[in-house]
């Protein structure tokens, strides 16, 4: 694996990025107003808000599903804030960050089976032999925890889990140095998504991978990531160390957030 | 009248399939719910919890045949006839949905949703039912009542619709809530609101309430006791109080291992193997042998009953072996 940046570059560097929607009779809606933010590579974001909170919309525009109104966005020292001109660009664009979407139902092909879903992209992406295609097919297989069963079954014969574990072994197939998790485990059962992020944890411990999780669960972002911020109506409100953020909050939003989580103890109260 | 609220006794309920062979989705349910009581349904995909209520209020499935006894302030829910059964899905028991989006007429103005079940089978004059419509609307917590009743589902937030299910769920008085994962969709803030006030009504108005959700900590924070389920049947009852440090059932406790904390990392979750199944998955044993930790040939042969262990019920075969019973103090639940 080849780094494009040197050994101070951020994987992820962000500045003053916004993002206003045009809506019906001229109205406009300001969904990401000047956010900025640094992950350092092989560091762990977490960015963490409710319905409205813009989070998607900042995850959209890295992927280069949105289009900033202004702002720069850069991966590895390489800005991305202008829709890649050529197929060759979109294709480093996307050896340097994957996505894993929240919904395993829908971001997946139905027709295809996990097996295929990664050779696509690995014929896609790579340049490796058949033979090196095949090997490391299998060692994706291997490193999302599926069967080989399960590897060959279409989409609708496999259960949430499963069908997330495929979604992160193509997303990984590209071999990207950033993996944004859009709300990746939001949708899972608890029992599914505790082994989820042990995976998440350990592809990092593994391979030194960046991650910037979406999230509007503060205990999950707690358990994956280093730093952490916080969003509202599109613009940040407090960032910083995890630990330092969620267990003291300079911020009041921040406080009312971490005190609305359900917690040994918790009750209710008006 | 005395007695239970509700009681549920070897409730089971089959699903035919197109091969014929019927699938176990409940299997042997027993609960009763005192008046006024908050009781929780905790599980994950497939535990039954919303087939639960789904019999409770006889919406099942057409496929679905359900056995076993549901009385509701001792009469027999099965044997209940068309005005009987419409008497108590009006005026017994109210039901709150996951997503209001799906359960209100987006075509119908606020108001028209909330009064319709007044007019027209309680016969209350329309500018009565609205005016009561408009005060259980504030009961809830809406601020400008008398608009919002003049809006579309559309023109206001899911918190918010949230808030007019729950109204007119009151509207009805009902004696008993089924409130089925009702603030799922919700984000966190606006969770706590909902639940306070679920929580308040319910307290001042004597209701009981059935709360499902899959959120074990939530559970606990809204209900007096919580019954774990998993593939169909109950594996733990014990009340919301002592639950995190007596958790007995392997999967209770793997549940709260699953769960990462607020406060701190955990180096490794400990997350419970393998997925969560259905009743008709599961063999002839303990259906969570499988997945457990502490399972031995033994426990996939025959299936565990409900007994009664520190304090609380737990569907186990090696629970005393696995966690012997502290010296309880207080007369058990």
């Amino acid at each position: 694996m080849s780094t494009a940046g040197t050994d101070t570059a951020q994987a992820v560097e962000v500045r003053e990025l916004t993002k206003v929607f045009k809506g019906a009779r001229g109205v406009r809606h300001q969904a990401v107003a000047d956010v900025s933010f640094d992950v350092p590579v092989g560091g762990s974001l977490g960015i963490v808000g409710e319905s409205g909170s813009g989070k998607t919309t900042i995850a959209r525009m890295l992927v280069g599903l949105e289009r900033p109104t202004s702002g720069r966005i850069a991966v590895l020292g390489r800005d991305r804030s202008r829709p890649a001109r050529r197929g060759v660009e979109r294709g480093a664009r996307a050896r340097e960050l994957q996505i894993v979407f929240q919904d395993p139902y829908t971001s997946l092909d139905p027709r295809q089976s996990a097996r295929a879903a990664v050779a696509e992209v690995l014929r896609h992406h790579g340049g490796l032999t058949a033979e090196q295609r095949a090997k490391r097919l299998d060692e994706l297989v291997d490193q999302v925890g599926l069967t080989e069963r399960q590897a060959l079954a279409r989409p609708r014969d496999l259960s949430g889990g499963q069908r997330q574990r495929v979604a992160i072994a193509r997303a990984l197939a590209a071999r990207p140095r950033v993996l944004v998790l859009d709300e990746a485990v939001s949708a899972l059962d608890v029992s599914i998504q505790a082994q989820i992020l042990n995976l998440l944890a350990d592809i990092r411990a593994e391979t030194g991978l960046t991650y910037l999780l979406i999230s509007h669960d503060l205990a999950v972002v707690r358990q994956l990531c280093d730093t952490v911020l916080v969003l509202r109506g599109g613009r940040v409100v407090e960032q910083g160390d995890c630990a330092r953020v969620l267990d003291a909050p300079a911020e009041e939003y921040t406080r009312a957030l971490r005190e609305a989580v359900p917690v040994p103890g918790w009750t209710v109260g008006v | 009248m005395s007695g239970p609220l509700l009681e549920l006794s070897g409730l089971t309920v089959d699903i035919a399939t197109e091969d014929g062979a019927p699938r176990t989705l409940l299997d042997g349910i027993d609960l009763t719910l005192a008046r006024g009581e908050a009781l929780g349904l905790v599980g994950e995909s497939g535990s039954g919890k919303s087939m639960t209520v789904r019999a409770i209020t006889r919406l099942l499935p057409a496929a679905a045949r359900a056995s076993g006894t549901i009385r509701f302030e001792g009469a027999d829910v099965g044997a209940m006839d068309g005005s009987a059964l419409r008497a108590y899905r009006d005026g017994g028991v109210g039901l709150v949905f996951q997503d209001p989006r799906a359960h209100i007429n987006p075509t119908r103005r606020i108001g028209a949703f909330l009064i319709e079940a007044l007019v027209r089978n309680r016969k209350v004059p329309r500018r009565e039912a609205l005016a009561r419509a408009a005060a259980v609307l504030a009961e809830v917590g809406i601020d400008d009542p008398a608009r919002r009743l003049r809006q579309y589902p559309h023109e206001i937030s899911g918190g918010m619709l949230q808030r007019v299910m729950i109204a007119s769920v009151l509207l009805a008085e009902p004696r008993l809530i089924l409130a089925d994962e009702p603030t799922t969709a919700l984000d966190v803030t606006i969770q706590q609101e909902v639940v306070a006030i679920l929580d308040r009504l319910r307290r001042e108005r004597g209701m009981g309430m059935v709360f499902i959700t899959h959120d074990l900590d939530l559970a606990l924070a809204v209900c007096g006791r919580v019954a774990v389920m998993y593939a169909g049947r109950i594996v733990e009852l014990r009340s919301a109080d002592t639950l995190h440090e007596r958790a007995a059932h392997p999967y209770t406790a793997g549940l709260l291992g699953s769960r990462p904390a607020i406060d701190r990392r955990a180096e490794r979750l400990a997350a419970i193997p393998g997925r969560p199944v259905s009743a008709f998955e599961s063999g002839q044993g303990c259906a969570f042998a499988p997945r457990c930790a502490h399972a031995r040939p033994a426990c996939e042969q025959r299936p565990p009953e409900l007994t009664e262990f520190d304090g609380g019920l737990v569907r186990c075969a090696r629970v005393t072996e696995i966690r012997p019973a502290r010296p309880s103090k207080e007369a058990s639940v």
